[in-house]
């Protein structure tokens, strides 16, 4: 009898306890100590994640940029012209190797003559050269002195895993459809970490620019902050979204005290250029291919898939681990980040502080 | 020999079932047959039944359960109609109050329509609720306590859904009826008003919130301690004390200095439940209608610990000179 019992509550507890993570978790302080200023992060699933990583594949390092130019050699040669051949013909190879390893050169090539436009996906890429080259040289306070290569957001697919459409507004989301209106929001979306918020933050803030932050700027109301709790909820859900792409907790980016307050850690500084970044290169490169792309290639409303923080960073902080493989591709970063170097100094100095201040004994730090 | 034990009631006085006493004239007559079932009496009593419906139990039985028909019907239409999906979905799916921009007007059917419906109908049947309580509790000839404990409950209720949302001019600032979409509310509101633990009148039902539990515990475990003294007839020793009193009293005193007495101990447990709702109710409306941002509320009035810089400074880059390159 006390046999069966024991098993009951031993099968009970197992049942209980089967959606935890087990324990010892690691926790890295990053504030004043007693605040709850802490990443929390399993180390089991965290060394799964970098197990998981892609091996990137292995190209030749880069050679010396001379010789005759890839525009003068060969023809409709619009992007990475100033290459020299063999660093053009390096930088295909990549491309291929990076975003159709199957496919092979025939993904955006017609035929014999390189030199056709006629597949959509040579359109695209060159478009996408162009997305990365800006990317790398206009947006430092984002991507650092790491950068980003084709292969940040392929993986070795030639449509990036995670990326955004517009959802399709619901049949009974009508008025005078009778019932059943879902308000936008409260279905298990895996882009906004499956919490019942609104599941299309991406159109308001990753494309439009929707004010984000909501809380009021003095003690008590006034005339001109006027924002509702459904707005807080939006911006919540892009916050979900941000948090599970990034695979941190809110005080990554935040204070316990104030979410809004600007003296917490450094981090929220990279995101807020992030926000902007996802947002520029949505309105400035993704949508505009809306033509080029054929139907099947676009989302349910018609629209072109757009980038997310998840697109680049698929669930850890720092995509790819922060490999650092722009930097032996010229083609992607003209100049490379040398030159880039003084805007992302301050920055990066900050963030190599507070490393340092977070690997401090626990509370040493922050005393 | 029955043997007392501290988890379930062993002892089951088993015989007649117990009808209850005469009520006064003008009341309906009991519904159902009393029974007697084994397991319930070991969590409390045996017997089911009878129950006392009434009109206004009736009343309050339909409209409830028409409120809570008007929320499913808009989940499973949420869902397409799909019966599976709604059980997959019940936790996520809700009944949306309307979007903001319809004020206090009236909005469409399916764009709040149906939730104003829908909360209208549960207010009313909670508020016959109380009237019930109310007036079971006088026609038993008790005290009328517990319908004031639940007037708290219901007071936190109609702050929420209507008391507030009037005062902010808006039914979207009401909470929607849906399992985990009241709990995502509940965090995008502490959000959007700057962090609800600096709103003093949080602090405080957060207080005696725990401090209901804690009294709990201890008038619980010291009764179960001291029932194999006859502690269990608390009622009586309120005037008549007895060694399961004095021993309970004496314990506390010895650990802790100072004893609630037989009496006390239930008006500190009902004081405690009851100002639980009642100052969380009081946080939430004063919030947005009178504070709009808690921590600077908080920093204000020198209420909120300011903590030494323990990261470097950073600039909020909005504020940064417009025009450079980003």
């Amino acid at each position: 009898m006390i046999t069966t019992r024991l098993t009951i509550a031993a099968v009970a507890a197992v049942v209980l306890l089967s959606a935890c993570e087990r324990p010892p978790m690691k926790a890295e302080q990053n504030g004043y100590r007693g605040t709850g200023m802490v990443q929390i992060t399993n180390p089991r699933i965290a060394a799964a994640q970098k197990a998981a990583l892609p091996a990137v594949p292995e190209l030749p390092p880069p050679g010396p940029n001379d010789g005759p130019k890839a525009k003068d050699t060969y023809q409709n040669v619009q992007v990475l012209g100033d290459l020299s051949v063999a660093e053009f013909t390096r930088h295909m190879v990549a491309i291929t190797q990076w975003v159709a390893p199957t496919q092979g050169c025939a993904y955006c090539h017609a035929g014999a003559n390189f030199a056709d436009d006629s597949l959509y996906t040579k359109v695209v890429a060159r478009r996408m050269i162009q997305m990365t080259r800006h990317l790398n040289t206009d947006w430092n306070k984002h991507v650092g002195q790491t950068g980003v290569t084709c292969y940040t957001c392929h993986r070795g697919q030639p449509v990036p895993t995670y990326m955004t459409f517009d959802p399709v507004t619901p049949k009974n989301n009508r008025v005078g459809v009778g019932l059943g209106d879902d308000a936008g929001q409260n279905k298990a979306v895996p882009s906004i970490a499956s919490a019942s918020l609104p599941y299309d933050p991406f159109s308001h803030y990753l494309s439009g620019d929707e004010p984000i932050r909501v809380g009021g700027p003095a003690a008590l109301p006034t005339p001109e902050h006027r924002t509702s709790i459904k707005q807080a909820e939006f911006t919540y859900a892009l916050m979900m979204h941000m948090s599970k792409s990034l695979g941190v907790n809110c005080t990554f980016c935040h204070n316990t005290h104030s979410f809004q307050a600007w003296d917490g850690p450094v981090q929220r500084v990279t995101a807020w250029y992030g926000i902007r970044m996802a947002r520029d290169l949505n309105n400035a490169y993704m949508d505009p291919l809306q033509k080029t792309f054929p139907p099947h290639r676009l989302g349910p409303t018609g629209d072109v898939a757009n980038v997310n923080c998840s697109t680049c960073h698929q669930g850890v902080n720092k995509p790819l681990g922060g490999l650092q493989m722009a930097k032996d591709w010229p083609g992607l970063w003209p100049g490379g980040p040398a030159t880039s170097a003084q805007n992302a100094d301050t920055l990066d100095q900050l963030q190599r502080t507070v490393t340092r201040l977070s690997q401090a004994e626990p509370g040493a730090a922050a005393r | 020999m029955d043997e007392y034990l501290n988890l379930f009631t062993r002892v089951q006085a088993v015989g007649p079932a117990n009808h209850g006493i005469d009520l006064p004239a003008g009341n309906s007559p009991r519904t159902g047959e009393p029974l007697l079932v084994h397991l319930f009496g070991r969590l409390g009593n045996a017997q089911i039944g009878p129950v006392y419906l009434g009109g206004l139990g009736v009343a309050s039985l339909i409209l409830g359960i028409l409120s809570i028909n008007i929320m499913g019907f808009n989940m499973l239409a949420s869902v397409d109609w799909d019966p599976i999906q709604f059980v997959r979905q019940l936790p996520w799916l809700a009944l949306e109050p309307p979007p903001p921009g319809y004020g206090l007007s009236l909005p469409p059917m399916n764009q709040g329509g149906w939730w104003m419906l829908s909360g209208a109908l549960l207010t009313a049947s909670i508020l016959l609720w109380w009237v019930r309580t109310y007036r079971r509790a006088r026609q038993l000839g008790m005290g009328t306590h517990i319908a004031w404990a639940f007037a708290a409950a219901i007071w936190l209720f109609l702050v929420l859904g209507f008391i507030r949302p009037v005062l902010m001019g808006s039914w979207g600032e009401a909470v929607p009826f849906g399992i985990f979409p009241h709990l995502d509310w509940t965090a995008a509101f502490s959000l959007r008003y700057g962090n609800l633990f600096y709103n003093p009148f949080h602090a405080l039902s957060i207080a005696f919130l725990y401090g209901s539990a804690l009294l709990f515990a201890m008038h619980g475990a010291t009764i179960l301690a001291v029932s194999r003294y006859g502690g269990d007839r608390e009622i009586d020793q309120i005037v008549d004390r007895g060694t399961a009193s004095e021993r309970a009293a004496l314990f506390w005193r010895w650990t802790m200095g100072f004893n609630a007495t037989m009496e006390s101990i239930h008006r500190w447990a009902w004081w405690f439940a009851v100002l639980t709702p009642l100052t969380g109710g009081i946080g939430i409306l004063l919030t947005g209608t009178v504070v709009d941002n808690w921590y600077l509320w908080a920093v204000k009035h020198g209420f909120a610990a300011i903590y030494p810089a323990a990261v470097p400074p950073v600039i909020d880059p909005a504020t940064l000179v417009q025009g450079v390159k980003p």
